[in-house]
């Protein structure tokens, strides 16, 4: 325990009044400067959700949600297509990455001894830290090794989120895992239950609330990926409802797209990519919000 | 099922996990978690061991996926290495051409950013743990983690729209009457596009995870120490000096540690925001041309790159996935050594 030391000591007595006027102004002024950084980290997410709301709102009409970009070119169009990859390519990711994370989090809490699972432990630690540009080179590598060079496909784009999205499943079911009171177990085994009907039957309905929520607050991470998406999955302005050929677009690569590829009438591009931007905020926030409610809402009760 | 009463501890929902992935304040100080207990000495069932086979093939996955990693980048990567002029991206000549000043330009960047973010985000922590009233931490917590919530290309097309116009005017000025000084010499960007207008955007978008790990640390003050300063009519702001900054230091050093790696792995909001120059190295803030990032230049090059290109890009990302490997390794030997109660 850190022994405190003030440095004026004599002065302090009675309360506020008689703390020493410097002091004072020290602590007045602090009280201030937190306050005020405070409000200015506010200020991006305001201005950023403010010009998001605004110019989003232009376009935020059936023909968005009801046209692909195919044969657009100026006002018009929609992201259909790139609503549709989202879904396929998550789908997928949630697919690949789910089952896995939670298989990986039951290694770790009832099975995981020694130096193997404090590997496992480590590289998942690793794989948090990853960023996402380089999860999308190595998909691109394993399916170019398979599918030679230049491949673009929306699996492939699903294993690079699977990359990023894994390391989230894990830590938060392996938490939710380890929270389950030991009591339950032993009760389980006690009553001679097998170890792997104890994990299916006790501690994995016990902790399943806290797995949802995490596994939706990864969903959330990979929704607004772009990066990996770029390179792996491609983009294109038609309908792909196949996951396994062709380039698929997602609505983080369609706002990307629609800035980099504008054409004569930029405003409309522009308008494009705020209300895809809008759109995309907007459902990572309810992802976000749901993940939270999921959390209270089915927790086990405790009394 | 319904009879059965699972106790949890109390679980401070702070945001970090959600950030960082990482177990939090949940854990016994001083004490490892103890490990689920064996369910029997006898012989294993088929179903065990069916199971026990699953999660521990599961858990190998992770290992071989991320062995993976490392293998394929290094042998896609390596042949780039030994490429000449002709084969590489903007012409380079050597791969270390090419290789040097992004490797620069990121971790440059990236420095900006923290310098920016850490002050802001140690004051956001301060704000929400110390200064707002208990009833409002959460709300005001959450808050500040939509900013991560928030997709990075969001961010780049806000960056490059909206801010970097924004601050046009202000590096006219500072060009002007603060020239002399290294950093801000040469002609002012007339677009704002500058490597010290995506620093900025790289702050705002690591600001929310180190917020959140200085929260974290902050909350974890022990009281007694607290309380003995405010009983020897220390101020908020002394209190804040002499009991919580010590033992939070280390914390906040860990959580400005992630900060950078996620800062040196930020792709889109650079590639946007930037109006990079190749092969350039310089620390000037306000110029047109700007040294570019590493992840920036995967992205600006990869979709329309092939044959050897491609193989350089790669070797790029190796060499970023070694950086950013190493700073999380350090950052989480910091916060393993750091657990309260230490």
């Amino acid at each position: 325990m850190a022994v405190i030391v003030l440095d004026r000591a004599p002065s302090i007595a009675l309360g506020k009044h008689t703390v020493r006027r410097g002091r004072r102004v020290a602590d007045t002024a602090a009280t201030w400067v937190i306050c005020g950084v405070f409000g200015l980290a506010l200020i991006p997410l305001v201005s950023l959700l403010w010009t998001a709301v605004s110019r989003g709102l232009s376009r935020l009409d059936a023909d968005f949600f009801g046209n692909s970009m195919r044969g657009v070119v100026g006002a018009g169009g929609g992201a259909l297509h790139a609503i549709l990859g989202t879904g396929l390519i998550t789908g997928a990711t949630i697919v690949l990455s789910v089952p896995l994370g939670i298989a990986a989090a039951i290694y770790l809490v009832e099975y995981g001894r020694g130096p193997f699972a404090r590997a496992v432990t480590f590289l998942v630690d690793v794989m948090t830290g990853i960023p996402s540009i380089v999860a999308g080179l190595f998909a691109y590598t394993v399916f170019s090794m398979v599918f030679g060079p230049g491949v673009r496909s929306g699996v492939a784009g699903a294993l690079a989120l699977s990359l990023l999205m894994i390391p989230v499943v894990v830590r938060s079911s392996e938490e939710m895992l380890r929270l389950v009171p030991d009591d339950l177990r032993e009760a389980a085994y006690a009553l001679g239950t097998p170890k792997y009907r104890t994990i299916g039957k006790i501690v994995l309905p016990t902790a399943i609330s806290g797995i949802v929520s995490g596994s939706m607050l990864g969903v959330a991470r990979i929704v607004g990926e772009t990066a990996p998406l770029l390179l792996v999955a491609g983009y294109s302005d038609a309908m792909n409802y196949n996951l396994f050929s062709e380039r698929m677009t997602t609505l983080p690569v369609y706002i990307y797209q629609q800035w980099k590829f504008k054409g004569a009438d930029v405003a409309s591009y522009d308008d494009r990519a705020w209300t895809a931007a809008l759109v995309l905020i907007a459902f990572v926030l309810v992802i976000n919000l749901a993940s939270r409610l999921v959390a209270k809402w089915f927790a086990p009760k405790t009394r | 099922m319904g009879t059965v009463v699972a106790e949890r501890p109390a679980v401070r929902d702070s945001g970090l996990n959600r950030l960082v992935g990482q177990p939090e304040g949940t854990r016994p100080p001083g004490k490892r978690w103890g490990k689920a207990p064996k369910a029997s000495t006898g012989v294993e069932r088929a179903g065990d061991r069916a199971a026990r086979r699953l999660a521990t093939a599961a858990g190998a996955t992770i290992l071989v996926a991320l062995a993976g990693v490392g293998l394929f980048l290094l042998a896609r990567g390596l042949p780039a290495v030994r490429a000449g002029q002709g084969d590489l991206p903007e012409g380079a000549t050597s791969f270390w051409q090419l290789a040097g000043p992004l490797a620069f330009g990121s971790v440059w960047a990236a420095a900006l950013a923290l310098l920016f973010a850490i002050p802001v985000a140690v004051a956001v922590a301060l704000f929400i743990s110390m200064y707002a009233p208990r009833r409002f931490a959460g709300p005001l917590g959450a808050t500040v983690d939509v900013l991560a919530a928030i997709p990075s290309v969001v961010y780049g097309l806000w960056g490059l729209m909206v801010f970097a116009p924004m601050t046009a005017g202000l590096y006219r000025w500072l060009s002007d009457h603060m020239g002399w000084f290294p950093l801000f010499a040469g002609k002012p960007s007339a677009t704002g596009r500058t490597i010290l207008t995506a620093a900025l955007v790289l702050a705002v978008m690591v600001l929310p995870i180190i917020a959140a790990v200085c929260r974290e640390v902050f909350l974890q003050t022990p009281a007694l120490s607290v309380e003995a300063a405010l009983a020897l009519g220390a101020t908020r702001w002394e209190t804040i000096r002499l009991a919580v900054f010590p033992f939070a230091r280390s914390g906040i050093v860990s959580g400005a540690m992630l900060g950078l790696g996620r800062a040196l792995g930020e792709t889109m909001a650079i590639a946007m925001v930037l109006s990079p120059t190749p092969f350039l190295m310089s620390v000037r803030l306000l110029n047109n041309t700007n040294p570019n990032t590493i992840a920036a230049s995967i992205a600006q090059n990869f979709p329309e790159a092939y044959g050897m290109e491609v193989n350089a890009l790669i070797g790029l990302g190796l060499i970023l996935f070694v950086i950013t490997f190493a700073v999380n390794y350090l950052a989480r030997r910091v916060v393993a050594r750091s657990q309260p109660g230490a």
